[in-house]
């Protein structure tokens, strides 16, 4: 059991080069009819314009329920979904309209850390395969020999004894294959890095190890974080800022300790409400406030600044309250 | 308060093709009328499997329940007929399960499934048996029970199918509802509905309760009891307050340790992380078997078994598995 100081989320943002901006992002699935000619008959608003910065070397925590298109958004950034509309700028260049061969190449800039370390690694390779492939596919690394050292040093890199580097996937628990998941998106040395419910599959044991690793890894190689999550406990603590997305729209972003000391959006306040307190004492006292959908759905996506850096989605809803 | 439920040396194996899985290796305790008992433990530490088996509910084989009885109202559940066991299970003990849409027939309509349920135990008409149907999903918090009960499961949100399961499963007047990790397929709002929920429920209607979760939030304000389980045995229980507020097992400590809280603010300390792996199960523990985890361990942890005993003479239903005085342990290393 190691503490070591880290970095609070509660410091005042300094203001970084922002790394990432995301301006009025909108990802829609549309719906379609029809077996041999199908039409489509609607669109599922998965993200509905969807704007924020981020900094180099913070985390950024997005939170939100299932479907609220906190998934989507990510994987909309890297490109993993092709934006209906909006800029994706990252390190000074729109990512949706640049062409497919410079894409490519800032792809080894940014990646990706998944939810389910057992569906997320091909079971048919070793573990130094499944790590060394992005360095095949952008061929960074030609000589095996220089590429198995790397390997082998990310792997004690992320706590993975380069022993088992011959080793399939089944042969590992889950938080080792999240370890191995983690080295993959390391090995093209990553800027920026998409966390997607990365310990949620965990156990409980095995979250705080994997987040601690995660919190090193970003002091260390100076990572930037989008993290991902639905557990409200460990985004405040691991998130400097958080976004709290509702229905594909953002409805309030503020740093983590004013947005959890003073919630004002409805939907916030009602999740908030919601999350149990590992503590008897704490939890018996604790009363949920019920959400209610149609209160605050809102058509808008202008937000307001409430106090500084604190923004809220404008609707009628939590003003007249 | 009478005992309602005595679990004595309940031990399950799976013999697989890899080797014996050893799930629940000895697990006691007692349960009174009206009693909330919380089960938290990890993948594989047997909180499930040990009331699946009291169920009679693994199957045989691969599993094997090689020893134990569990008392309910004095009569062993392992030694009944199949045709007894059936009359107990959805009757005076009711189970509610994490995926309330594999629990449901997709086929047929939750009042029909509802109705289904009531007269397997019940002799009564038709119409008596939807009327209950009715009420019953009116007490769960379904709006316009009277034409939801002819709707699919397919109808309904995932929250308002553990309704619907809740409500099926109080349909027969159980005396133990027992309830496996039943929010864990929710969102969080949906989960503090459905855990305010039973608690109106239990205390309405008095019945006992088991609450079987990895979420030691949920147990929190949930329960009087707790078992924290760690390789198929328990390895702390004890008064909720107690276990959470002075947690006497290395194991409990470290899981409490390694949450960070939603209502208090992140400090420059990181989270405490319980370093290593769970255990392998198909290893019989022949020592405490979170030794190779605990910063704590004595050297007779890693030799044998160590016994469920009470942490001292003023709190003997606050008990623990282990060798070492985790208090005494504790003190002397913020000393040194």
């Amino acid at each position: 059991m190691t503490t070591l100081s880290r970095q609070s989320p509660g410091q005042p943002v300094e203001k970084g080069m922002p790394i990432l901006e995301v301006r009025n992002l909108v990802k829609h699935f549309p719906v379609m009819t029809g077996m041999i000619f199908q039409r489509q008959i609607g669109a599922v608003k998965a993200v509905d314009d969807v704007s924020f910065t981020i900094h180099a070397g913070e985390t950024l925590g997005l939170v939100g329920e299932s479907g609220s298109g906190k998934s989507t958004t990510g994987r909309s950034i890297l490109q993993l979904h092709q934006p209906t509309s909006g800029e994706v700028i990252f390190e000074g260049e729109d990512l949706v309209t640049i062409d497919k061969d410079h894409l490519r190449r800032k792809r080894s800039r940014m990646q990706m850390i998944f939810q389910d370390p057992y569906a997320s690694l091909n079971a048919r390779m070793t573990v130094g395969r499944i790590v060394s492939e992005p360095l095949l596919i952008h061929n960074t690394m030609p000589n095996p020999r220089e590429r198995a050292e790397y390997v082998e040093s990310l792997l004690e890199r992320v706590g993975l004894d380069p022993y088992y580097i011959n080793r399939f996937p089944h042969a590992f628990s889950g938080g080792q294959r999240q370890r191995i998941g983690i080295a993959r998106a390391l090995a093209l040395n990553p800027a920026f890095i998409v966390a997607d419910e990365p310990i949620s599959a965990l156990d409980v044991s095995i979250q705080a190890q994997v987040v601690n690793l995660l919190q090193d890894l970003q002091e260390e190689l100076k990572l930037t974080y989008l993290f991902i999550a639905h557990d409200l406990s460990m985004i405040r603590y691991i998130c400097r800022r958080v976004a709290v997305m509702y229905k594909g729209k953002i409805v309030e972003f503020a740093e983590t300790n004013e947005l959890y000391d003073n919630p004002v959006h409805p939907y916030t306040r009602a999740l908030l409400s919601a999350v149990p307190i590992p503590d008897p004492v704490a939890e018996k006292k604790r009363r949920r406030l019920d959400p209610d959908p149609e209160a605050y759905y809102e058509e808008s996506s202008h937000m307001t600044e409430i106090s500084p850096g604190h923004w809220v989605s404008s609707s009628k809803a939590h003003f007249s309250k | 308060m009478g005992v309602l439920l005595e679990v004595k040396d309940l031990v399950v194996r799976f013999y697989t093709q890899e080797g014996v899985v050893y799930a629940v290796n000895g697990v006691d305790y007692t349960l009174n009328e009206g009693e909330t008992l919380g089960v938290v433990g990890e993948s594989g530490s047997g909180k499930s499997v040990h009331l699946l088996a009291m169920m009679g509910l693994i199957p045989q084989p691969p599993g094997k329940i090689e020893r134990g009885q569990v008392l309910f109202e004095g009569r062993d559940l392992l030694t009944m007929s199949p045709r007894e066991i059936r009359s107990i299970r959805g009757g005076q003990i009711a189970m509610v399960f994490q995926d309330p849409m594999t629990s449901l027939n997709p086929y047929l309509r939750v009042g029909t499934q509802i109705i289904e349920a009531i007269r397997v135990h019940k002799s009564v008409s038709a119409r008596d048996a939807r009327r209950r149907t009715i009420e019953l999903l009116d007490m769960v918090g379904i709006a316009d029970a009277a034409h939801r009960v002819d709707d699919y499961p397919h109808q309904f949100s995932g929250g308002m199918r553990q309704r619907v399961m809740i409500a099926m499963a109080l349909s027969c007047d159980p005396k133990l509802l027992i309830a496996d990790e039943p929010t864990t397929a929710l969102d969080v709002t949906i989960q503090a509905q459905i855990v305010d929920l039973v608690k109106d429920l239990k205390n309405e209607l008095g019945m006992a309760m088991i609450w079987v979760t990895h979420d030691l939030g949920v147990v929190a304000g949930l329960t009087d009891t707790i078992n924290v389980m760690y390789s198929g045995l328990i390895v702390e229980r004890g008064p909720i307050e107690k276990v959470f507020g002075d947690p006497a097992n290395a194991y409990t400590l470290g899981l409490l340790s390694s949450l960070p809280r939603v209502d208090q603010r992140a400090g420059e300390q990181r989270i405490e992380q319980i370093d290593g792996s769970p255990p392998d199960m198909r290893i019989e523990p022949k020592a405490d078997p979170f030794a190779p985890r605990n910063p704590y361990a004595t050297e007779r942890c890693f030799q044998e078994v160590p016994p469920l005993h009470p942490v001292d003479d003023q709190n003997r239903d606050h008990t623990t598995r282990a060798w070492y005085d985790l208090r005494k342990a504790r003190s002397a290393s913020t000393d040194a």
